[in-house]
């Protein structure tokens, strides 16, 4: 504004803030009395110490992270396979019912082969990971942990040129991506702040994880035995959340150099004391909060997902279904880049929400293969074993979810919050870019060794 | 001294410039401030229950929650502004936050500080009550406090403050129903509090006194003159630029070069 004339009041605003906390320091030293043993107060010190140590925060927070995957792949096996038990024992009786009711065999294959046993899938491999995955974290966000993790990588985004509440924002999108790019405000800089929306997408968010936990656990863990595997598939979640930090920070570093120049800003990040979490509180909202509601969504999407794909599949155009034409026509460029034509149709049709991704894999591969008996965790691995996966197919398929570009919600999230044509674009062509480059780079080294 | 709320107007100002819906004229409606990390989320959904949604106010891109909830027979608004340290528009949040309590006209403010960090807490109380008389101070996590050891003179306090405390443990609903009460009392003006507002140091209070004379005929009845003249003095103009956005009708166009700030 011009209104006001120009003066250096710097002297005085130095003045009224010291007389602001001259006054606050008056008033809490006549009415605020600290205990005489500060032992409390020594104890969120002592732990802040350690948390964020220069040398033990890093192995802590790597720690922290596997345990939560660990305990969410290990605990997750039981209760999915019993889950698919119990659905497919429910879909023998159903389909008893509609042959018994003589309906058309059309109709049994949209609501059953395509409605029902696509969400029955999504419900029986995604429910439990999430009851356990949220929960856990949920107590490590209300114990206080996170912002000890933001301290910890503020200087890893600002050695990238980008703001330390990246580091936030960025932790945010673990939760989901649209929600990390709206809590981008809290950035003042528009730099730093495009910086931070553009990258966010880099972390897995709810919708991704449960893909990357069962491909993991599928053919990472199951190739070691048994006894190991749960360990072995937290190691491979774990090390695509690294992938996944490390794209962040060095497309945040190459914006910085690039596009988006400039120097990072400081600010002030308080710790706060460590509270004791509300487990009973904890529950009642991460599973109501976020368990239902990724699972709903879920359900929501793939159910009519389901019954598309089922159509897809079953409109045939000469000897093959739109489905196969599609995938057949995809298909080598996706084997350049270690996934195949359905793998790669999969993630197109799954723009609107990367939960149905998996899911619309799982209804195209029913839907054309030979197999109609689905009634185990191990079925599903042999389901994709029939069409040729190997372990670099599951691998390429985790790197393409991790890095491509971001589902439809946060697309429009991003266009919203920047109001800019040209970032949104960039938010979405520079993570399918990296996505497909990683992708082919993998898939064509691993060829090259021979290593499958 | 029990002057009204700076700012003069209805409560259109709510519905019409920040998109707050009321569901009755008669709604009180109560701005809900605090430090980030003083449990002011947990405040809000201890009062309001599952009665809210987030809204988005115009302009600007800071999103805040609007919730509702009832107490002896009175229906309330309970906008939840942005966490901030302090009310000096350094940021989009702490200038939405400044904005709702200036212009949304507010029938209170509450101020959410956090019990184990009062030191760090009191600025922003302080600030607020720079703008309005109507404060509510709620002094939260008293349980954790209380496990850390840290007593606190809560009668010394709101003494000291010239506003009502009080003590909260909003995790476990404790004080909850005197909060409401207060509320309802500042809201409808049975307890009118009167902030005590210490002069700054001489050398501010001069520069105040030199500005007065000149923002007062251009502010006067909307926003505190003196409020407005430390602002200034702060450096701050954009509480100008939002004078002009949020009053209907400004009480005089502002020129150029009208307000000099005095070396």
């Amino acid at each position: 504004m011009q209104n006001v004339q120009q003066a250096d009041t710097s002297a005085l605003r130095d003045q009224m803030v010291s007389d602001i906390y001259a006054r606050t320091e008056a008033i809490v030293s006549q009415t605020v009395t600290l205990p005489e043993n500060k032992t409390q107060l020594d104890f969120d010190r002592r732990l802040d110490n350690v948390l964020t140590s220069r040398w033990l925060g890093y192995p802590i927070m790597l720690l922290m992270l596997g345990t939560v995957f660990y305990v969410t792949i290990a605990g997750a096996n039981v209760p999915s396979g019993l889950l698919a038990d119990f659905f497919f024992w429910i879909e023998g009786y159903l389909t008893a019912v509609f042959t018994w009711l003589g309906t058309p065999a059309w109709v049994h294959g949209v609501l059953i082969e395509g409605l029902y046993r696509g969400t029955a899938w999504v419900v029986s491999v995604m429910l439990p990971p999430m009851a356990i995955f949220f929960p856990v974290f949920a107590i490590l966000e209300d114990f206080g942990y996170l912002p000890r993790v933001a301290f910890n990588l503020d200087r890893f985004f600002k050695k990238a040129g980008a703001h330390g509440k990246q580091a936030l924002t960025m932790s945010m999108g673990f939760g989901c991506n649209a929600a990390g790019v709206t809590a981008c405000r809290i950035i003042e800089s528009p730099r730093e702040r495009i910086i931070a929306i553009i990258t966010n997408n880099f972390v897995p968010c709810n919708g991704r994880f449960p893909t990357l936990i069962t491909l993991a656990t599928l053919f990472m863990g199951g190739a070691v035995g048994l006894a190991y595997g749960s360990l072995v598939a937290t190691g491979v979640v774990v090390g695509l959340v690294l992938i996944g930090i490390s794209a962040t920070l060095s497309v945040s570093w190459l914006l910085s150099k690039t596009l988006l120049r400039g120097i990072p800003s400081n600010f002030t990040l308080e710790l706060p004391p460590y509270r004791k979490p509300q487990f009973g509180r904890l529950m009642i909202r991460s599973v109501y909060d976020r368990t239902i509601f990724v699972l709903k969504r879920a359900v929501i999407v793939a159910a009519p997902a389901g019954v598309a794909t089922w159509i897809l599949a079953n409109i045939f155009v000469g000897d093959l279904s739109i489905l196969q034409h599609a995938a057949l026509f995809l298909d080598p460029f996706a084997r350049a880049i270690g996934l195949d034509g359905y793998i790669l149709m999969a993630f197109i049709l799954g723009l609107p929400a990367n939960e149905i991704v998996l899911p619309i894999l799982i209804m195209s591969y029913l839907s054309t293969g030979a197999m109609t008996e689905m009634d185990s965790l191990a079925e599903l691995k042999n389901l994709f074993l029939s069409y040729g996966w190997t372990w670099l197919t599951a691998l390429c398929m985790m790197l393409f979810s991790l890095l491509h570009y971001p589902c439809g919600t946060t697309m429009w999230t991003i266009a919203k919050e920047t109001k800019s044509t040209k970032w949104t674009l960039v938010a979405i062509l520079l993570p399918t870019g990296i996505a497909l480059g990683v992708c082919f780079l993998v898939a064509q080294t691993v060829r090259f060794f021979g290593w499958v | 001294m029990s002057q009204t709320s700076c700012c003069q107007g209805t409560h259109a100002a709510c519905t019409e410039r920040f998109e707050i819906e009321l569901q009755s004229p008669d709604d009180l409606v109560i701005a809900l401030a605090g430090n980030p990390n003083t449990g002011k989320s947990t405040v809000f959904n201890a009062l309001t229950g599952m009665n809210q949604h987030t809204g988005n106010w115009a302009g600007k891109t800071v999103g805040s929650a609007i919730g509702r909830f009832r107490h002896r027979e009175h229906s309330f608004t309970l906008v939840d502004l942005p966490g901030t340290y302090s009310l000096l528009s350094q940021s989009a949040d702490e200038q939405v936050a400044r904005d709702f309590i200036c212009f949304g006209n507010p029938h209170a403010t509450l101020v959410v500080t956090d019990a184990t960090n009062l030191e760090r807490n009191l600025n922003l109380a302080l600030q607020v009550m720079e703008v309005t008389d109507r404060v509510v101070v709620a002094v939260n996590l008293m349980d954790e406090a209380k496990r850390k050891g840290i007593t606190i003179d809560l009668a010394g306090l709101q003494e000291q403050l010239g506003v009502p405390v009080i003590p909260l443990s909003a995790r476990k609903g404790e004080g909850l129903p005197e909060l409401k009460d207060m509320l309802l009392k500042v809201a409808l003006g049975e307890v009118q509090p009167a902030p005590k507002l210490l002069p700054y140091s001489e050398e501010v209070e001069r520069a105040v006194a030199d500005l007065l004379p000149q923002v007062e005929p251009l502010v006067g009845g909307v926003l505190r003159p003196r409020w407005v003249a430390l602002r200034l003095l702060d450096g701050d103009e954009s509480v100008l630029a939002a004078l002009e956005q949020y009053t209907l009708e400004p009480p005089r166009q502002i020129r150029s070069g009208e307000v000099v700030i005095p070396q």
